[in-house]
């Protein structure tokens, strides 16, 4: 069966996602795609390794950090504010840019990384966590939120020689 | 007369998408989704999950900031 656009619809696409980084901002990207991939009958597997593992986390505490993060700014005041390094290095500047974050987010009616990742979940988004990253860091499957495999490098590849997409993030 | 409607009134992307397909889901062959969104972002949004999914797109239009689509469901 084809559906309008040329797309064979008895061959389903699939994607997978490489998520490397944990903050509040790099978290975005891979549950955009990927529930939004899902949405759109793509078979979708997230692969969480280095910083990406703690996006598994129950309880998730995102932070985002203008230290390093030189093209980001916030509107403040009716106009958009840069922040030097200097000022992302000082104490406290990280948590209030998180706060100020997180109540755009809110305000934008964006959705949270928990709604996004819950919706993951309910659309049978495969969600993988690296196991060499759990032994590196000492953490716990217990700790993460349930439905998810545990896997390697080769578990990996495998879906994505099988896939569409490979995106890396 | 749609035979479900969806207020996705603002919600930004993807959450008009996910909400829709989730409404769709509900609905029987032949049955019509009725979405209201304020994300302009929607309208691009809407074509390309129609085309993707084979859904079809029977309407899209804008009234004083609110979009507003009709999605056929085709199982």
């Amino acid at each position: 069966m084809m559906a309008e656009g040329g797309i064979d619809l008895n061959n389903t696409k699939k994607m997978t996602i490489i998520c490397t980084k944990g903050t509040l901002d790099w978290a975005y990207p891979p549950f955009i795609l990927g529930t939004t991939a899902a949405a759109m009958d793509v078979e979708v597997t997230m692969f969480f390794t280095f910083y990406g593992l703690g996006l598994l986390n129950k309880k998730l505490d995102l932070k985002v950090s203008p230290l390093g993060n030189p093209a980001m700014e916030m509107p403040m005041m009716g106009m958009h504010m840069g922040m030097p390094n200097m000022v992302g290095m000082l104490p406290g500047v990280t948590s209030g840019a998180t706060a100020m974050m997180k109540n755009m987010i809110k305000k934008k009616g964006v959705a949270s990384i928990e709604e996004l990742r819950e919706a993951a979940v309910l659309s049978d988004v495969r969600m993988i966590a690296c196991q060499m990253t759990l032994d590196l860091f000492e953490m716990k499957k217990e700790d993460m939120i349930d439905d998810i495999e545990i896997g390697g490098a080769a578990t990996w590849m495998e879906s994505a020689l099988q896939s569409d997409i490979n995106l890396y993030m | 007369m749609a035979d479900a409607t969806l207020d996705a009134k603002g919600l930004n992307c993807p959450l008009p998408i996910l909400k829709a397909k989730k409404a769709l889901k509900e609905l029987g062959n032949g049955q019509t989704l009725e979405i209201l969104a304020t994300d302009p972002g929607s309208v691009k949004d809407f074509e390309a999950f129609s085309r993707t999914t084979g859904n079809k797109l029977l309407e899209s239009g804008e009234d004083g900031g609110v979009y507003r689509f009709i999605i056929e469901r085709v199982v």
